[in-house]
C-alpha cells in the first residue's frame, strides 16, 4: 500500500515536470496580414503563441474579458514593449520585432504567459 | 399640454438644431421645440403624440431608436436624462465611411443586428455614424460592417470610455467583496465551531455524517461560485500547459474539500483518527483571497493615479469660433486650424498658437515649474494648461494624440510597463513559480507520509495543501512593477518623463554629470546683463534710445535689447531711416540726431569716439558681448547682452555636487568664456573648445575611465551625446521639447530635473529592492514551513487558513509598499534653500 502511494506521488511529479516544461505549448498562431486577435480571459492568452517574422510589422490585438488586475497589463519581454488593457475592450500592440528569437510576453506578474515567435 | 424629452444624437450645431425643430415643427400638437446641443435632447411641449414625434426625429437623422424589445419605449422614462445617460453606456459608436443613401442605412443596420450579442443597432446618416448597443465585440461589428461593403471604426469618447472603465472596476471590486462575504460567512462559522471545542470529525453512521454532508455541499457551492473563476483559470491554464496563481488556489482548495468529502461520504476509507474535515479552510481561502484581490484592486487604483491625473488634465470641451459664431464642442471635434477662445480660469483645450491676447498660463502640471508662464500672440500653448489671467484666442496645431499632453500620457503609461534589469531574477523565478511549488507540495506530502507522525493521511492533505496555499507568486511577479509604475508617476509630476524602467535603475547610481552649456546652464538666448551710461546720460536714455533703434531688428540681441526696455516699462520712440548692417550693428535717426548701435571696430571705423571701455573690457570677461551705443560722433553708453546661466542653475549644480556627483561643463566656446560661465554655475570641471560631434566621444571617454555618466542637453544638438551617455536627459523649455529624443525628459527647463530624477530613481530603486526581499523572504521562508519543516523542532504545522490570509496580504503589502513612493519628495527641504537664498 505505501510502495503504491510513494509510486503514485512521484509519477505525480514527473507529470507536472512533462506537463508544464516539456511538453510543447499548444499550437502556434500564424499572424494573417500580420495581425492576430488575442482574447485575455481566465488566466491565459489565446492564443499563446504567436508566429511571425523578422522585420513585418505585427499588430496584436488582446480583447481583456478577465477584469481580474492581474491582466491589466501585457508586457513584452525584451522588446519594450507594454500595453494596458481595459477591460472589455480590445487593444491593438502594434510591434515590429528586428531579430529573429523568441520573446515571451507575460502580464506584470509573469501569470498570462505568452510566446512571440520571430523566424 | 404635456411635455416630451427625446434622445437626440449627431446634431452638433445650430444648423442641426434647426433642422430638428423644423422637423418636429412639422408633427401636430408640437407647439414649442427646445433642442439642447450640450445634453443632446429636444424638449417638446404640447400635445404632439410621443411616437409621432420619435419618428420625425428619425426621420431627421438625429433620431436614437428605441429599443424594439421588451417595449417599444426604451426602459426608463424618457423624462430621466440620468437613466438615459446610464443606458447607453454599453453602447459603441461606428464612424461609417461608404454610406450614401437611406438603403446603405438599411444594410448596414441589417448587417450589424446580426452580429451576435447586438441588442439594436442604428445608423445616423447625417453624421456617418452607427450606435450599437449590446454585447458584441467592436472588432465583430466593424467586420460585419465592412463585409457588407463599407468601412467602420469605433469613435472613441475618452470621457464616456474611462467613465465605462471606471465603473467596470468597481463593478469588479463589488463582485470580489460579494466573494469575499460568501467565502468568509461559511467558512467562519465553521471555523469558530472548531476552534470552540466542536467535533471537526467524522462519526460513522451518526448525525455528524448528514451534517457535513450537508455542510460539504454548502463549501461546494462557495467553491462553485465565488471560486469559480479560480477553478475556470486554473483548468483553462492547465490545458496550455501553463500554471498560475489560479491553479494554486484552486488545487488547494480542491484537495482540502475532496479530502473532507471522502471523510464524510466514505470514512472507512481513512483511518479513524484521520478522520477530520477541511471544509472550512476551502471557504476560508476562497474568501480571503477574494479580499486580497479585492483590497488590491483598490490599492492599484492609487498606483495609477499619477496616470489619471494627466488623464484629468484634458478639458472636455473647447469654444471655437466658427462660421462668424462661437459655440463649445467636444474636444474630440477640435481639428486643426480652428480658433479657440479660452477664457480666464479655463484649460487649454489642444495645442496651438496664440493670435490675439495676453494671459499667463499655469504649466506646472505638465513641466512641475510652479510659476506661471506670460503668453501672447506667436506664443505656444498646451493641451491641459490652466489659464490664469484674461483671454486667449489661439489657434489649434496639434489635436488628439498629436498634443504634447497625449504623448506625455502615452510615454508615461508606456514607461510605466517596463522592467529595471533588477526585475529580471524575480521573473525568472515567477515564470517557473508555480509548477515549482507544485512539486514541493507533492514531495511534503510524500514527505509526511513516509516520516511524519499517525494518521498520515490528514496531515499530507494539510501540508500539501498549506504549500499550495502560502505560495504568492504575486508577491514576486507584482514586486518591481509596481514600484516602477508608482516612480515613473511620481517623476512624471515633476515634469520628469521617463522612458525606460532601465534609466530609473540607471540614475540611481550614476557619478558624472555632463552638462551641455547653452539651453541647458543657460537661458539659451541672449538677455541684457548690464548697462552703462556715459557721463551726461541715464542708464533708461540709453536703454530707450537702444530699443528704439532694434525695434524694427528681429536679430537675438535685439530681441534681449527689446525685453529689457519692456521689462523696466520703456517705450521706443519711432525712429527714421533705420539700416541694418549684418555682423556690424544697426543705426537710424532721431530727433536729427544718428544713432548707431553695434560692436567696437565698427564704431571705430565710422569715426565714433570711443568711452567706457574698461567697462566694456569687464563684461566681456563675465562672458558677455558689449554693444556700444553712440549718438552722432560720440559714445554714450554700453549694453553687456549675455547668454545668462538660469537663475537655479547654480543651486541645482550645488545640489548635484552635494549629493556626490563630479559635475562637468560641456561648450563649444573658447575657454575663457566658457570659464565664466562654469565659474558662475560652479561646476567641477570644463570641457571647452569641443566641437558638437566630439561630445559623444568626450562622453565615451569618461565611461572609459570608468564613469558612470549622465549627459544633459537639448535633446537635438546633442543627441548622439545623449544616446551614448548612461543615461541621457533632454532638457526643454515648456512644453516643445522633444520627449521622444532621451530616455529621460525634463519637461520644465531647470536642472532641479536632474537631481529629482536621480532622487526619485534612487527611492523607486529602493522601493523595488524592498519589495523583491519581502517577497523572496515571504516565499521562502512561508513554503518550508508550510510544508512542516518546523514540526520536527516545534510541532509547529501552519493551518491552510493563515496561509491564505497570509498569501492575500503579501501582494496587498507588496502593492502597498509601492504606493509609499506616492508621498515621497525629492529633497524638498534642500530646493526651498535654493529658493530661499534665490530671493534675497
Amino acid at each position: 500500500m505505501s510502495w503504491l502511494i510513494n509510486l503514485s506521488g512521484l509519477a505525480l511529479m514527473a507529470l507536472i515536470v512533462w506537463w508544464f516544461w516539456l511538453a510543447g505549448a499548444g499550437k502556434a498562431r500564424r499572424a494573417t496580414h500580420g495581425a492576430v486577435d488575442i482574447i485575455v480571459d481566465d488566466g491565459v492568452y489565446e492564443p499563446a503563441v504567436i508566429e511571425s517574422n523578422a522585420g513585418e510589422p505585427l499588430s496584436l490585438r488582446f480583447e481583456r474579458r478577465d477584469a481580474s488586475p492581474c491582466a491589466e497589463q501585457v508586457v513584452f519581454h525584451g522588446l519594450d514593449v507594454s500595453e494596458y488593457l481595459p477591460v472589455g475592450e480590445t487593444t491593438t500592440v502594434t510591434l515590429t520585432p528586428e531579430q529573429p528569437g523568441t520573446y515571451r510576453f507575460t502580464c506584470q506578474m509573469n501569470m498570462y504567459q505568452g510566446k512571440l515567435i520571430v523566424h | 399640454m404635456r411635455t416630451h424629452h427625446l434622445p437626440i444624437q449627431g446634431a452638433t450645431c445650430q444648423g442641426c438644431a434647426k433642422k430638428i425643430r423644423t422637423a418636429l415643427g412639422a408633427v401636430p400638437g408640437a407647439d414649442e421645440i427646445q433642442v439642447d446641443l450640450d445634453e443632446q435632447t429636444v424638449t417638446v411641449r404640447g400635445d404632439a403624440r410621443p411616437e409621432a414625434l420619435t419618428r420625425a426625429l428619425a426621420e431627421s437623422g438625429y433620431g436614437v431608436k428605441p429599443a424594439p424589445e421588451p417595449e417599444p419605449e426604451p426602459e426608463p422614462e424618457p423624462e430621466s436624462e440620468g437613466s438615459d445617460s446610464a443606458r447607453s453606456g454599453g453602447d459603441i459608436q461606428l464612424a461609417i465611411t461608404g454610406a450614401t443613401c437611406a438603403s446603405c442605412v438599411r444594410s448596414i443596420e441589417t448587417a450589424l443586428g446580426g452580429v451576435a450579442g447586438v441588442r439594436e443597432a442604428s445608423m445616423n446618416l447625417a453624421d456617418h455614424s452607427a450606435r450599437v448597443s449590446g454585447r458584441a465585440a467592436p472588432r465583430d461589428l466593424i467586420r460585419a460592417v465592412e463585409s457588407a461593403g463599407y468601412g467602420a471604426s469605433v469613435i472613441d469618447d475618452p470621457r464616456r470610455a474611462d467613465q465605462e472603465r471606471e465603473e467596470r472596476k468597481q463593478a469588479h471590486y463589488r463582485q470580489l467583496l460579494r466573494h469575499t462575504g460568501y467565502g468568509l460567512g461559511v467558512g467562519a462559522p465553521l471555523m469558530l465551531w472548531g476552534l470552540l471545542g466542536g467535533s471537526m470529525t467524522v462519526q460513522p453512521g451518526t448525525w455528524s455524517q448528514a451534517a457535513w454532508l450537508a455542510v460539504g455541499v454548502i463549501t461546494l457551492a462557495v467553491l462553485a461560485v465565488p471560486g469559480r473563476p479560480f477553478f475556470v483559470g486554473a483548468w483553462k491554464a492547465l490545458r496550455h500547459h501553463n500554471a498560475n496563481m489560479d491553479t494554486l488556489i484552486a488545487l488547494g482548495t480542491g484537495t482540502a474539500w475532496l479530502y473532507s468529502m471522502v471523510v464524510v461520504l466514505a470514512p472507512g476509507l481513512v483511518p479513524e483518527a484521520a478522520r477530520h474535515v477541511y471544509f472550512e479552510a476551502s471557504a476560508m481561502i476562497i474568501g480571503l483571497i477574494s479580499l486580497g484581490l479585492a483590497l488590491e484592486v483598490r490599492a492599484r487604483g492609487k498606483t495609477s493615479a499619477a496616470v489619471k491625473r494627466l488623464l484629468d488634465l484634458r478639458a472636455k470641451t473647447a469654444r471655437v469660433l466658427r462660421d462668424g459664431g462661437e459655440q463649445d464642442i467636444p474636444v474630440e471635434q477640435v481639428v486643426a486650424g480652428d480658433r479657440v477662445r479660452v477664457r480666464p480660469g479655463e484649460k487649454i483645450a489642444v495645442d496651438g498658437e496664440v493670435e490675439e491676447g495676453s494671459s499667463r498660463l499655469d504649466e506646472s502640471m505638465l513641466t512641475g515649474e510652479p510659476m506661471p508662464v506670460a503668453k501672447g500672440p506667436g506664443d505656444s500653448v498646451a493641451a491641459g494648461t490652466l489659464n490664469e489671467g484674461g483671454t486667449l484666442i489661439y489657434r489649434a496645431t496639434r489635436v488628439g494624440a498629436d498634443t504634447a499632453l497625449a504623448r506625455i500620457i502615452e510615454l508615461v503609461k508606456k514607461a510605466q510597463g517596463t522592467k529595471p534589469p533588477i526585475g529580471r531574477l524575480a521573473d525568472q523565478v515567477s515564470a517557473v513559480f508555480v509548477p515549482t511549488i507544485m512539486l514541493i507540495a507533492v514531495a511534503a506530502a510524500l514527505a509526511w507520509f513516509n516520516l511524519g507522525p499517525q494518521p498520515p493521511f490528514s496531515h499530507m492533505m494539510v501540508a500539501a495543501t498549506t504549500v499550495l496555499i502560502i505560495a504568492c507568486p504575486c508577491a514576486l511577479g507584482l514586486a518591481t512593477p509596481m514600484s516602477v509604475m508608482v516612480g515613473v508617476g511620481k517623476a512624471a509630476e515633476y515634469g520628469i518623463l521617463i522612458r525606460q524602467g532601465e534609466a530609473l535603475q540607471t540614475a540611481a547610481d550614476l557619478d558624472t554629470v555632463v552638462l551641455d552649456k547653452t539651453g541647458t546652464i543657460t537661458e539659451g538666448r541672449p538677455a541684457l546683463t548690464r548697462v552703462l551710461a556715459a557721463d551726461g546720460d541715464t542708464e533708461e536714455e540709453v536703454l530707450t534710445l537702444a530699443a528704439s533703434l532694434e525695434a524694427g531688428s528681429e536679430h537675438p540681441l535685439a530681441r534681449a535689447i527689446m525685453t529689457a526696455a519692456e521689462e523696466r516699462g520703456l517705450s521706443p520712440r519711432s525712429v527714421s531711416d533705420f539700416q541694418a548692417l549684418n555682423g556690424k550693428g544697426v543705426s537710424a535717426r532721431l530727433d536729427g540726431a544718428t544713432l548707431r548701435l553695434g560692436n567696437r571696430r565698427w564704431l571705430e571705423q565710422e569715426g565714433v569716439t570711443l568711452a567706457l571701455q574698461d567697462q566694456a573690457a569687464a563684461l566681456s570677461e563675465d562672458a558677455a558681448t558689449p554693444l556700444f551705443l553712440a549718438r552722432d560722433d560720440r559714445v554714450i553708453g554700453v549694453l553687456g547682452v549675455a547668454d545668462r546661466i538660469k537663475d537655479d542653475a547654480a543651486d541645482a549644480i550645488r545640489r548635484l555636487r552635494e549629493r556626490g556627483l563630479r559635475v562637468i561643463m560641456i561648450t563649444g566656446d573658447i575657454q575663457a568664456s566658457a570659464d565664466a560661465i562654469a565659474r558662475q554655475a560652479g561646476v567641477d570641471e570644463v570641457l571647452a573648445e569641443v566641437l558638437p560631434e566630439d561630445k559623444a566621444r568626450e562622453v565615451k571617454r569618461l565611461q572609459q575611465d570608468g564613469a558612470k555618466v549622465a549627459m544633459v542637453g537639448d535633446g537635438i544638438n546633442d543627441a548622439p551625446a545623449l544616446a551614448q551617455a548612461d543615461v541621457g536627459f533632454a532638457i526643454g523649455t515648456g512644453t516643445d521639447v522633444a520627449i521622444e529624443s532621451a530616455a529621460v525628459t525634463l519637461m520644465s527647463g531647470s536642472l532641479h530635473g536632474v537631481a529629482d530624477a536621480m532622487a526619485i530613481s534612487r527611492a523607486t530603486l529602493g522601493n523595488i529592492k524592498q519589495n523583491l526581499f519581502g517577497a523572496f523572504v515571504y516565499n521562502s521562508l512561508g513554503v518550508p514551513v508550510a510544508a512542516g519543516l518546523l514540526y520536527p523542532f516545534t510541532g509547529w504545522l501552519l493551518s491552510p487558513v493563515i496561509a491564505g490570509a497570509a498569501m492575500s496580504l503579501s501582494s496587498v503589502t507588496v502593492v502597498s509598499n509601492a504606493n509609499r513612493l506616492r508621498f515621497f519628495k525629492p529633497n524638498k527641504a534642500d530646493r526651498r534653500t535654493a529658493e530661499g537664498r534665490h530671493d534675497s
